[in-house]
């Protein structure tokens, strides 16, 4: 046991002597967390609006400017040709253009219903459901407080729909990205960390030289993935405290769970570092193959896209996803005060994994060169 | 078995289709300098290898201080110290850092062994805060050594100690062998730089894989038999391939500012104790024989000198039979 002290002790000398290393283990989080809750942004603003108006009725004008008082829109032109405002969407100056035929103002009073046209750039389909859906609640909204003398005498729409929003009520993009944003950071900088120390030993050769003491394997591989497994601490309390002062995102669940959990889940990541770091004979190739894995996890860990819209093929490829498993767990402990019962089998899932990997990890590890 | 610090038998090991080590076998003696002599790519690294635990033989068997390589690799690798061709240390950690880590693991203390690798350490006590990457070659070398010899080995294994250190520092270093010899250390050194090997309480000289010629630096010197010259001119490189046509078996190459020049050994070969004398008898009358033949090709300056034989030309002379 001694050994392995002396072992982490090296290990922590050179952390700490290392330059970049300091920087990148603290910097990295709190940076990350702050640009990409605020980049990897799922609210679509500032969409821009071209105006057909075929009317030019006191109602249209009314309508347009409620588009542009939204806060979604501004308003590019007001044109009178649809052939140019066609143009203007091909040439990407307007995402959206808003239609309003001739007698727009006449029908819907004399009537009780009007309708306006609403053609989206799709070449980007989140944002361009995102613009459609915007608009209708706007037109929606008008129709309502604008009703029609004639429809007034008319039963209102026969279900209206209330909503709310539970665990995150405003539906804060930023109270669901941090707590998975923290998760990724934390599987990424350890796992790199991990794969890429144990390849230096044998890039630089100093294996070679701890090869022939009296060294066992286990203590070498405590040695190693020790340090790391502290460090995963650090950073998890570095982007909570980031994630309260900065997002004030809500805390529900017990913190003690939480740094319990990290200490689970380090070390899987730890293993698959450990794991790449042992096929690998380069730096460079540890690099690759790292990113392999890691880009694959974190594209799929339901981050950016939620794992349940995913194909039945990609939600089963998931299982073995030990980033997702993080964020899922950070979302429910954090957002909804999911306590340990809750996230038992999540939990037991991941030791197991951290279990498995590991195991491979010394199985494949050779001192013998 | 503890009349030999080292015993290999018969060891083979192959990378895929090449054979780096050939059916190898030597025994080193206790307290001896016992050096492997060869060019790069002889087998000595794998050799070292094999017999520091690090890789497994396909065939053969070996014993370091009466542990088997195989078997006995964890016991083993308490007694034995380990100086890699390539510098191995850590380059981010300060030289008192290093050592004191590989005391740790060794589970002893610097102070325990410090009268050991006192005469070395002394030398780089002044730069022991200094990390191990900004050191010098020789300054890397000696506090390798260090690391090598802080638990105490019984047996030292040193691949390629001289490379790319100065020849002040490698004229040190070998002192400091001698003085670790004395204190009942076997040692086991590699090297290519043949002036090393003369150093040396015995030598194997490796080509190939295969072992040519086992002995003391002197018992492989005396075994040469062939007459040898040195000789030189204004035009170096005309004249070694001129003096290769002189006769047939005649062998010529560059040695140092001078060329070597091997004539065939003579059929009623002398034996060694009566060597000198048949030697400078036919020494007497090929010296102005050469000259002239060199004069009819058209060299200047010509100089043609009796020499004696050094590892190195016993080297050519066995790698080229």
């Amino acid at each position: 046991m001694r050994t392995v002290l002396y072992l982490v002790q090296k290990e922590f000398l050179q952390i700490f002597r290392n330059k970049f290393m300091l920087p990148m283990l603290l910097v990295m989080p709190v940076v990350q967390t702050i640009l990409l809750s605020y980049a990897a942004n799922y609210e679509v603003k500032n969409l821009s609006l071209g105006v057909v108006d075929h009317d030019l009725s006191p109602m249209s004008r009314q309508l347009v400017a409620t588009f542009g008082a939204s806060g979604y829109f501004t308003v590019y032109n007001t044109v009178f040709s649809s052939k140019i405002a066609d143009a203007d969407l091909a040439r990407d100056r307007t995402d959206l253009i808003l239609e309003i035929p001739p007698h727009f103002e006449r029908d819907y009073i004399r009537e009780g219903a009007g309708k306006v046209a609403i053609t989206a750039n799709a070449i980007n389909a989140v944002k361009a459901g995102l613009a459609i859906g915007y608009a209708n609640n706007i037109v929606r909204a008008y129709s309502l407080s604008h009703a029609s003398p004639v429809a007034v005498n008319r039963p209102p729409a026969a279900i209206q729909v209330e909503y709310s929003n539970w665990y995150n009520p405003l539906l804060d993009y930023k109270t669901f990205m941090v707590p998975g944003i923290l998760g990724e950071i934390i599987a990424l900088i350890i796992c790199f960390l991990t794969a890429l120390n144990i390849v230096r030993e044998r890039e630089v050769g100093t294996i070679e030289q701890l090869n022939v003491t009296p060294i066992h394997k286990w203590q070498f591989i405590l040695g190693k993935l020790l340090p790391f497994w502290m460090i995963s601490l650090v950073m998890m309390t570095v982007g909570l405290t980031v994630g309260w002062l900065v997002f004030r995102i809500p805390m529900l669940g017990n913190l003690w769970l939480v740094f319990a959990y990290t200490l689970v889940f380090a070390p899987c990541m730890l293993g698959i570092g450990f794991l790449i770091s042992n096929f690998a004979e380069s730096q460079q190739q540890a690099m690759f193959t790292a990113w392999f894995f890691l880009l694959i996890f974190i594209l799929m860990c339901g981050l950016f896209t939620p794992v349940d819209s995913m194909p039945e093929w990609a939600q089963w490829l998931n299982t073995i996803n030990p980033v997702k498993y993080f964020v899922e767990f950070m979302r429910l402990v954090l957002l909804k005060g999911a306590t340990f019962a809750d996230i038992q089998q999540n939990f037991f899932t991941v030791l197991g994994y951290a279990a498995v990997v590991n195991g491979l990890a010394v199985w494949t590890y050779r001192k013998r060169v | 078995m503890q009349t030999k610090s080292i015993k290999a038998q018969n060891l083979s090991k192959a990378y895929g289709p090449v054979e780096a080590v050939k059916n190898v076998s030597f025994d080193v003696r206790p307290g001896e300098i016992f050096g492997l002599i060869g060019p790069d790519g002889a087998g000595k690294t794998t050799l070292f290898r094999i017999l520091t635990s690090l890789l497994l033989p396909d065939t053969g068997q070996a014993s370091v201080d009466g542990l088997d390589v195989v078997q006995d690799y964890k016991l083993l690798r308490q007694r034995i110290g380990y100086m890699p061709g390539r510098f191995s240390l850590y380059q981010d950690l300060t030289v008192q850092e290093n050592l004191q880590f590989f005391a740790n693991v060794f589970g002893t203390t610097i102070e325990k062994n410090y009268a050991l690798i006192r005469d070395i350490y002394v030398q780089l006590e002044p730069f022991k805060h200094r990390r191990a990457g900004a050191l010098s070659g020789g300054m890397k070398q000696k506090l390798a050594l260090c690391c090598a010899l802080i638990h105490k080995p019984r047996v030292l294994f040193l691949d390629e100690p001289g490379t790319g250190v100065d020849p002040v520092s490698r004229k040190e270093f070998w002192e400091m062998l001698r003085r670790l010899r004395d204190s009942d250390i076997t040692i086991l050194v590699s090297t290519a730089y043949m002036d090393e090997a003369e150093l040396c309480d015995r030598v194997a000289l490796l080509q190939k894989g295969e072992i040519l010629a086992i002995d003391t630096p002197q018992g492989i010197t005396a075994n040469y038999q062939r007459p040898l010259f040195a000789a030189r001119s204004d035009d170096m490189y005309r004249l070694i391939t001129d003096l290769r046509a002189l006769e047939p078996g005649a062998d010529c190459y560059a040695f140092g500012e001078y060329a070597h020049l091997a004539l065939a050994a003579t059929a009623t070969r002398p034996t060694t104790s009566t060597r000198p004398t048949t030697s400078s008898r036919r020494t007497s009358n090929a010296i102005p024989k050469i000259q002239q033949y060199l004069e009819t090709k058209g060299h200047t300056n010509i100089e043609v000198l009796n020499t004696t034989a050094t590892i190195e030309d016993c080297f050519i002379e066995l790698m080229h039979n």
